[in-house]
This record gives structure tokens, C-alpha cells and sequence, in this order.
């Protein structure tokens, strides 16, 4: 897998002061090296591939280069002052001293300073990147509902009417727009190459909005711990170009409808792989047509008990 | 009645498949069920033959009386304490195992294997960070405040001393419970956490969040219990002359420690009681269904959760201040920000709670004012590292245990709040939540800032508790252990934090992740063997007590008032109430010749006698709580009667103190006196040597 080093998208990130943005590259880079080629997905936002991921990357750095203010001093000079003021060397001993105000309004200017530097960053980067909000660099969203089960993640195409598990594709140059539930506990949608993870709760609906760069598969999975096979709860989001996206819902719209009997299957504890099998059909598990209402009924408050 | 349901009545839900190894016997031909069975079954017999083992040996040493009134139904503050110490420790040894086999699984279980279970492997996770948080870290420090804070304030005892023990009665109960579950189980998969709705009953049905609701629950009963001990105590208790601004500053934090306990335990007990109601009573406080909000149970557990936090690192700073200020013979610098910077964290924790969920689709505005909030906390705990080293600053450093522990806290802990600014900002945090970076990242607080500070605690501490000193060579090998340790086991933590791989994970796809699993298990490792330098040097230290003895008791050349008492101190700490002039008084005490003198006016003390009552409510807490997780509704119903009965038992008790005659005092601290000034006084450079007799000499007057 090559690995593209350089930060993206200058234009959408807030730009870094040079000597910290050089600093956290070096960061990056060492992270990076640690990282060996994969079959081809994207698993981290060090190495970003949307622009939600690269401004994560960038701020995530930006701490970094802060914090190395704080940071470095430390490191070097706590080892150098046990050293320096050890137990016999007689010169320079002062038991008594215990105050300075040079040092007090350093002491507390400095992390104040970095504390409302960062502060404004944070400001400004929580109010951008809030996965509420379309993002505005993107194209047409793609609007796509989340049902999370036990252990898998429907994916309904409302105005495609056709549904897939563990599945996620889309066009490039457009964007994700998720609406999000959960069918049982509560479960996190987290693809860390495209963007922000957001919680899937049962009776309540989330939002989130991804977009890619170009073409690619992206590892997804729940990360919120909801029994047994929570590890096996994963998924491949696919950024296609456009006419391949169309092929592929094309194929989709081929399969199988999800009617009461794959409702029934998808409700029970398993992971695609078993609820494929269960429907005697072969991974990966689509649906060529799904009922209108479907993802509105289950994100509804349940009034009485789940059976 | 037939016998079926008498046996129905009597063992409640409990059956055959509780124990340990029904899985081999269910599963005869599945080589994982035995795998798993036996590690399972190993624990449980290591439960079992090791309370048998302390049976027989109580029993064959005579050790049954002597356990009871001196230990039991003590109530003295520093019997108690260390009572919380020696239950820390245990749980701590069975926490570090956990800890070893969930490595050691995930560094098998590249696509999708390792030998541990998926059932077995969630129950480590939810016991290790129940156990370490509740039961290790909790126990640790209350011990330690236990100990300390009443000699430091010239006390005789804490205000309350029933109380206090049963405090560690309850506290004690709930890690009980905590052991029992390795014989019957399960224990919960639901994180330490416990979040519903996984643990309402509709999806975890079994035991396994019972005995987690009833294990936490005893022990956020004992923790207020205590946090409103020691409050009152410092407030009222502190000897003449002890204001409020020349207490050590480890009463400072064990003061605000225990203010957050008041206002942050509560919110756990509602949150898990309200859980029991759902579960037991079929109320909808947190289902998916009929109105319920897992999100209530989110607010309510953090509300705790994050004053928790500092609950369990502010004592940890109180002591590296002693330990800094001891170790480099010097006044502690900036006192008073010190002080401040304690207390705006203390008051800052209760503001933060939302960042465990920035994740859950609230508005960016109100997310981003909960991150700076957070952000905010840095700015104090910034202030206290520097003034920390600014008390090495000119001083006379010696590179003891505690000192060890407290550099490489230092150190340590400035990463781990780096990665908590990280955390603080949403926007980035919406890439980190839920990985193994925030593990990593709330270890580095909770490792090198909370447990160093404990075992430098407790190396520092020590001598005076029993009279003589830990062995140095074993300590330093651990305290070094302890820091490689944690390096190689929690940086690749971060790194696999950042490449995405989830928490709580059991089996992963990802080739890249593996190399980190390696190295973190050899930290861990590394961890377990600094552990048993721990217990080596314990016994090497029993062993070779003679040679370590301090009993003039001031073996650092401490310089408040605990190290001007006998160690071990007698039960009423001071034989008179000393009078407080300064700040480190002891230190001023010795550099004007005003210590080991005695006093002229002797009077009669009057202590607290032994209660059984502390551990009555323990065993029927913890009866009545495994009735509850098993639904044996009789032994509740009897458990609520005994406890309730031993209350009201004991509210008839009249006679509930004893005296001490001034003449006993006199005598017990003159002799005493006569042995410490035949000793010739150590200087620094003898500190770690045999020759530390516990006389110290000032490392002032050294200087001079």
C-alpha cells in the first residue's frame, strides 16, 4: 500500500505554524513507518483518504506541537535537575526557597497560553467538523441509513431502495450522509480512514456525513463492545467512481428482497457471514429492495418490550 | 415441598453450569472449552485453596485471636489502613494476571484467533478494570490517607472510627464478591463501565452484571462512607496550631479526594441501583423499550466517572509533594499554588463529565464547551509538575525508591496529559474514542500517576508502619520494572489507538496491529516481574527486618509531624497532642532542638474499643449481595435482618471507649525516647544503608 505522507487538502486545514507543522510531521512519519502495507484498506486517519480524516490528522498534530512546549522541558530537565542538585554536592543548596513570582506567572502563562491557543483550534475545528453538518467541500450526498444489529451493520440506500450488509459503497465526489440507529444495544460506526465515529442508539437516530478522496476500500467496524462477536462486527466502506457505483447498484438491485423472513434473521445475534447462510444465500449479503419504512420503524422509540 | 423446590428455594438461580469447568463437560471434544475451562477452573482453585491455605495457617499459628482483636474489629486508623493496603495489593496481583492473559490473547489473535473465548476474554476486561478502579486503586489510596493523614494532622484517630471500618468492611464485600465470581460464575462482559442496555437483563439475563452492579455498588457504599470520614476528620480533628494553610499538602488532597468522594459516589450508587431496578424489578430506566434512556445512565456514571478520576490521582499527588519535598531536603515549592491548583482540579472535575461521550450526537457548541473545560484542567496540573521540579530546584536530591517512582511519574505523566488534550478535543477525539489510544492513554494517568504514587507511598510510608525500612536493591528493581514495564507495555497501546483497532477487542484482521501486540505484551511482562521484585522484597525485608529496623522512626528525614512519632506509632499516635507552629514542623522541631524531647504534662487518653460491627456489615453485605446476584431470596431477607439487628445491637453499646493512663503513656514513650537518643544520628548519605537507624540527622544541619 503506498503511503501518501504529505497532508492533504492544504486548503481545508487550518494551517499549523511551520516549525510545529514540520515537528508533527516527523511525529507522522515515525507512526507511519511503524505501519506495513495491508491487502489494500485504508485503516487509520494517519493516513487519511477523506477530508474530515485530514483535518483530524492536522489538528491532531497541531496538539502535538503544542504540547511539545510543555513536553519537552520536562523530559530533558527532570532528569537534569535530580542529577544536577544531587544529595552532596554542597554548593547552591537553598532548603528554604519556595516561592518566585517570575516563575509563578510562567508557570501557570505558559499552559494558560497553549491551553487558549488550542482552545481556539478546538473551537473552531468541533464547530467544522461537526459530522452533523454536510460538509461543504464534498459533492451530493449520498443518503444512506445505519441499522446497527448484533453483529453486523445494515446499510439502506432510501432512494436507491436497495440495502446491503456490511457493505458501504459509494461515488467518489460525492458524500456520505448517514443516518444512524440500533436495532439492539448501543453501537459506535467509526471508519477512522474517512472521518468521526458517532454512536448507534436504539430509539434515537444520528447523524454523520464522510466523504473520500478518491477511489478505495476503507476498513469501518463498530467500536463499541456489544458481546460475542463484536470483533467479527466490521465492514468495508468502498468509494467507487461513478459508473462503477452504478454497476454495483445494479448488482444490488439483483438480489434477493429483505422481506419479514430476512428481518427476522438480521433481528438475531450473528455476524453477516451467519446470517447469509441463514438465508442460504452467499456473502456479500444484499437486498435488492427494502420496505420504505423500515429504518424510521426501528429508530423509533419502542413502546413495548422487544420480544 | 418436594425437593426440587427446595433446592429451587434454597440455591436460587444457582446451578451446575456456574462452575468453572461445565464448559469442558458441556463441550468434552473442543479443545478451546477445555483451554478455557482450565484457566478458568486454576483461578477458581487459587481462590479456594488460597483462603483454605490462610485458614490452616491461621488456625496452626494461633493466629485466630490475635486476627480478631487486633486486626478485625480494630478500629484504629492504621490498622485499618493497612488492612485497605493488603487487600489493594491481592487485587492488585490478580488484576496484573488478567491483564497478562489479555495480552497474551491478543497477541495471538491476528485473524481471528487466540486462545481465550470471546465470553472468557470480556469477563477479563470487565473484572481487570473493575477490580483495578474499584478495588485496587480505591483501596490503595484510601488505605494510604488512612494511614497518613490522621498523624499528619496530629491526630488521635480519624472522627469516626466505627465508620471507618465499615467502610473497609463494605469495600472489602464487594471485592469478595468480585473473588467469589472466579468460582461461580460469570462475572459481566459489560466493561467496568457496565453500560446498558448490554447489561439490562433483555440481552445479559445471567449473572454476570448482577454481581458487577452488587460488587460496585458495596464499594461506592463504603467510599462515601469514608470520603465523609475523612472530611470531618481534617476539619475537626487537627491538632492546635495545624491551620488549614501549614498542613502537609497531602492532607490538602486527601481532603479535596474526599470532598469528590461525598459528591461523586452517589451518582454511581443511583446509576447501579437504578440498573438493579431494571433488572430486578422490570422498571425501564435504561432499556431500549417503554421510555428507558441508556443515555441518563451515560450522564450519571460519568458524573461520577470523572471526578473518580482525580478521586484516584489527587492522593497520588499528595504524596510525590512529600516525596519531593523529603527527598531534596527542601521546602516544597509554590505551597500555596499547590494548594490552588488542587483545588480548582477538584472543583474543574465535576465540569468535564460529557468528553467520555463527545460521540453521541449532541451539538458541536456544547461538545466544544466541554472540551475546553477539560482542556482547563491541564493548565493546574501543568503548574504542580513544575513546581514539583522546581522543588528539586537547589535542593539535595537522593535518588530513593519513592524518588524513582516519583521522576519516572513525572516524566510519564506529562505524555498521558499530552494524549488527554488530544482526547479533549472533540473533533479529534471523534478519531480516538473507543480505541486502544484512550486505554493507553487513561493507563499512563492511572499507572504512572496513580499506582507509582501509591508504591512510592507505600515505600516511603512503610518503616513507619512496621518499624523497619524495604529492602532498596529489590525496591529499585521494581520501581525501574514498573517503568520499562509500562513504556513497553502502553506507547504501543497508542500506536494501535491511532491505527483504529477498537478496545475490548478479541480477534483482529489487521497484520499491521500485531507487532504492537507483541511488544505490549512483553511490557506486560515486564510489569508481572516488577510485581514480583515487589513481593520478593517484601520477604527479603520480613526476612532481614533486624538489620532495616528504624524504630527511632524517622528514617528520610521527614518533615511533618508523623515522623516524630515511634515506628511502629502507638495506638494513640502521640503520647500528647503536639502543638503546630510552622509549616513541616517536624524539620523546624529538629533544626531547633525541640525534637525527642518529652513532655511535662501527661494525661489520661481516652481511644475508641475494638467494634465488630465494620465486619458484621461486611460478611452480611456480602451474603446478602450474593443472594441478590443469585436470587436466593432467603439469604437476603436474612442478611438485611442480621445487618439491620447488628446496628441496632450496637447503638446499646454505652461502654464505647477505653483509657489509657497517663502513667502507661509515660512510661511506653520514655523508654522509647531513652533507646532513640542512645542511637547515633544518621546522615543522608547512610540513608539506604543498614546504618539508618531512623535518628535522622537534618540534612540542613549537614549542610551547614
Amino acid at each position: 500500500m503506498p503511503l501518501t505522507l504529505a497532508v492533504r487538502d492544504r486548503k481545508r486545514s487550518p494551517e499549523p505554524p511551520v516549525a510545529i507543522s514540520r515537528a508533527a510531521s516527523a511525529v507522522a512519519v515515525a507512526a507511519l513507518v511503524a505501519l506495513p502495507g495491508c491487502d489494500g484498506i485504508h485503516i487509520t486517519f494517519l493516513d487519511p483518504q477523506g477530508p474530515v480524516a485530514a483535518q483530524q490528522r492536522t489538528h491532531f498534530l497541531i496538539i502535538l506541537g503544542m504540547m511539545a512546549i510543555i513536553v519537552l522541558p520536562v523530559l530533558v530537565l527532570t532528569p537534569w535537575l535530580a542529577f544536577r542538585y544531587r544529595y552532596g554536592k554542597h554548593n547552591a543548596y537553598k532548603p528554604d526557597w519556595n516561592f518566585s513570582w517570575k516563575w509563578e506567572v510562567l508557570l501557570w502563562g505558559t499552559p494558560a497560553v497553549i491551553v487558549v491557543v488550542l482552545g481556539v483550534f478546538l473551537w473552531r475545528n468541533t464547530i467544522a467538523l461537526d459530522p452533523y453538518k454536510p460538509l461543504l467541500t464534498s459533492g451530493p450526498p449520498i443518503r444512506v441509513q445505519a441499522i446497527g444489529y448484533d453483529w453486523k451493520w445494515l446499510f439502506i440506500y432510501p432512494d436507491l431502495g436497495i440495502a446491503t450488509v456490511d457493505e458501504l459503497a459509494f461515488p467518489v465526489g460525492g458524500q456520505l450522509a448517514l443516518d444512524l440507529t440500533s436495532q439492539t444495544v448501543m453501537q459506535a460506526f467509526f471508519v477512522p480512514a474517512l472521518g468521526s465515529q458517532i454512536y448507534a442508539m436504539s430509539g434515537m437516530v444520528t447523524h454523520l456525513h464522510l466523504a473520500a478522496d478518491a477511489p478505495g476500500r476503507f476498513r469501518g467496524r463498530n467500536t463499541q463492545y456489544n458481546g460475542m462477536d463484536f470483533a467479527q462486527q466490521r465492514f468495508e466502506a468502498v468509494a467507487m467512481r461513478a459508473d462503477d457505483f452504478d454497476a454495483w447498484v445494479q448488482k444490488v438491485r439483483e438480489a434477493g428482497p429483505l422481506d419479514s423472513r430476512a428481518r427476522a434473521i438480521l433481528a438475531a445475534q450473528n455476524t453477516a457471514q451467519e446470517a447469509a447462510q441463514n438465508l442460504g444465500v452467499t456473502m456479500p449479503l444484499r437486498f435488492g429492495s427494502v420496505p420504505p419504512d423500515m429504518f424510521v420503524q426501528t429508530s423509533q422509540p419502542v413502546a413495548a418490550a422487544k420480544p | 415441598m418436594t425437593l426440587h423446590q427446595f433446592l429451587d428455594t434454597a440455591f436460587g438461580r444457582l446451578g451446575w453450569d456456574a462452575l468453572p469447568f461445565w464448559e469442558i463437560v458441556r463441550h468434552p471434544h473442543d479443545g478451546k472449552a477445555w483451554l478455557n475451562g482450565l484457566i478458568a477452573s486454576g483461578a477458581a482453585s487459587l481462590v479456594v485453596f488460597g483462603a483454605l491455605a490462610v485458614v490452616v495457617m491461621l488456625t496452626r499459628r494461633r493466629w485466630w485471636r490475635s486476627l480478631w482483636s487486633g486486626w478485625l474489629t480494630s478500629v484504629d486508623h492504621k490498622k485499618i489502613g493497612i488492612m485497605y493496603v493488603i487487600l489493594a495489593l491481592v487485587m492488585l496481583a490478580r488484576g496484573l494476571v488478567e491483564a497478562t492473559f489479555m495480552r497474551a490473547h491478543q497477541a495471538t489473535a491476528l485473524n481471528d484467533t487466540g486462545f481465550l473465548t470471546p465470553e472468557h476474554f470480556g469477563e477479563f476486561f470487565t473484572t481487570h478494570g473493575t477490580i483495578m478502579i474499584f478495588f485496587v486503586a480505591m483501596p490503595f489510596l484510601t488505605g494510604l490517607i488512612n494511614y497518613v493523614m490522621p498523624l499528619q494532622i496530629g491526630a488521635r484517630d480519624v472522627s469516626f472510627p466505627v465508620l471507618n471500618s465499615i467502610s473497609l468492611g463494605l469495600t472489602a464485600a464487594g471485592a469478595a464478591l468480585v473473588m467469589v465470581s472466579l468460582v461461580l460464575m460469570p462475572f459481566s462482559t459489560g466493561g467496568w463501565s457496565g453500560y446498558p442496555p448490554y447489561t439490562e437483563r433483555s440481552f445479559n439475563p445471567g449473572a454476570g452484571p448482577d454481581y458487577w452492579i452488587w460488587a460496585v455498588t458495596l464499594s461506592s457504599l463504603g467510599s462515601t462512607l469514608t470520603g465523609i470520614n475523612f472530611s470531618v476528620t481534617v476539619y475537626k480533628e487537627r491538632a492546635p496550631g495545624m491551620h488549614f494553610f501549614r498542613m502537609p499538602l497531602f492532607c490538602w488532597t486527601a481532603l479535596c479526594t474526599s470532598i469528590l468522594m461525598i459528591f461523586a459516589m452517589p451518582p454511581l450508587t443511583v446509576a447501579t441501583a437504578l440498573l438493579a431496578l431494571d433488572r430486578y424489578a422490570d422498571f425501564h430506566f435504561f432499556t431500549n423499550d417503554l421510555g428507558g434512556n441508556m443515555m441518563n445512565y451515560a450522564n450519571l456514571f460519568w458524573l461520577f466517572g470523572h471526578p473518580e478520576v482525580y478521586i484516584l490521582i489527587l492522593p497520588a499527588f499528595g504524596v510525590y509533594s512529600e516525596v519531593f519535598t523529603t527527598f531534596s531536603g527542601k521546602t516544597l515549592y509554590g505551597y500555596r499554588a499547590l494548594v490552588l491548583a488542587t483545588m480548582c482540579i477538584a472543583v474543574l472535575s465535576f465540569g468535564v463529565w460529557m468528553h467520555h461521550f463527545f460521540t453521541m450526537g449532541q451539538s458541536a457548541e456544547l461538545n466544544a464547551v466541554f472540551g475546553i473545560s477539560t482542556m482547563l484542567i491541564g493548565i493546574p496540573t501543568g503548574v504542580k509538575i513544575f513546581d514539583w521540579m522546581l522543588t528539586m530546584y537547589r535542593g539535595q536530591v537522593r535518588l530513593t525508591v519513592p524518588m524513582i517512582y516519583a521522576l519516572g511519574f513525572i516524566m510519564l505523566f506529562v505524555i498521558g496529559g499530552t494524549t488527554g488534550i488530544v482526547l479533549a478535543n472533540p473533533s479529534v477525539d471523534y478519531q480516538v474514542h473507543n480505541t486502544l489510544f484512550l486505554v493507553a492513554h487513561f493507563h499512563n494517568m492511572l499507572i504512572p500517576g496513580t499506582l507509582f504514587g501509591m508504591l512510592a507511598g507505600y515505600t516511603m510510608w512503610f518503616p513507619k508502619a512496621f518499624g523497619f525500612r524495604l529492602d532498596e536493591i529489590w525496591g529499585r528493581r521494581a520501581a525501574l520494572g514498573w517503568i520499562a514495564g509500562f513504556v513497553l507495555a502502553f506507547f504501543p497501546l497508542y500506536g494501535l489507538g491511532l491505527l483504529g483497532m477498537p478496545r475490548r477487542l478479541h480477534a483482529y484482521v489487521e497484520p499491521a496491529y500485531l507487532p504492537f501486540t507483541v511488544v505490549a505484551l512483553v511490557g506486560t511482562l515486564l510489569i508481572v516481574a516488577a510485581f514480583a521484585c515487589l513481593c520478593v522484597q517484601l520477604w527479603v525485608s520480613v526476612r532481614d527486618r533486624d538489620h532495616l529496623s528504624v524504630r527511632a522512626g524517622d528514617p528520610w528525614d521527614g518533615r511533618t509531624l508523623e515522623w516524630a512519632t515511634s515506628a511502629p506509632p502507638p495506638e494513640y499516635n502521640f503520647p500528647v497532642v503536639p502543638t503546630v507552629e510552622s509549616k513541616d514542623p517536624f524539620t523546624h522541631e529538629k533544626l531547633d532542638g525541640k525534637a525527642l524531647q518529652s513532655p511535662d504534662d501527661w494525661q489520661d487518653i481516652e481511644m475508641p474499643r475494638n467494634a465488630a460491627l465494620g465486619l458484621v456489615l461486611g460478611l452480611v453485605g456480602f451474603l446478602g449481595c450474593f443472594g441478590l446476584v443469585w436470587y436466593m431470596w432467603w439469604l437476603v431477607v436474612l442478611a438485611a435482618l442480621a445487618g439491620l439487628g447488628a446496628v441496632i445491637a450496637r447503638s446499646f453499646t454505652r461502654n464505647t471507649t477505653k483509657t489509657i493512663s497517663a502513667d502507661e503513656v509515660r512510661a511506653q514513650y520514655m523508654e522509647w525516647l531513652e533507646n532513640v537518643r542512645a542511637l547515633p544520628l544518621t546522615v543522608r548519605s547512610q540513608e539506604s544503608s543498614r546504618a539508618n537507624n531512623g535518628r535522622a540527622m537534618p540534612v540542613m544541619k549537614e549542610q551547614q
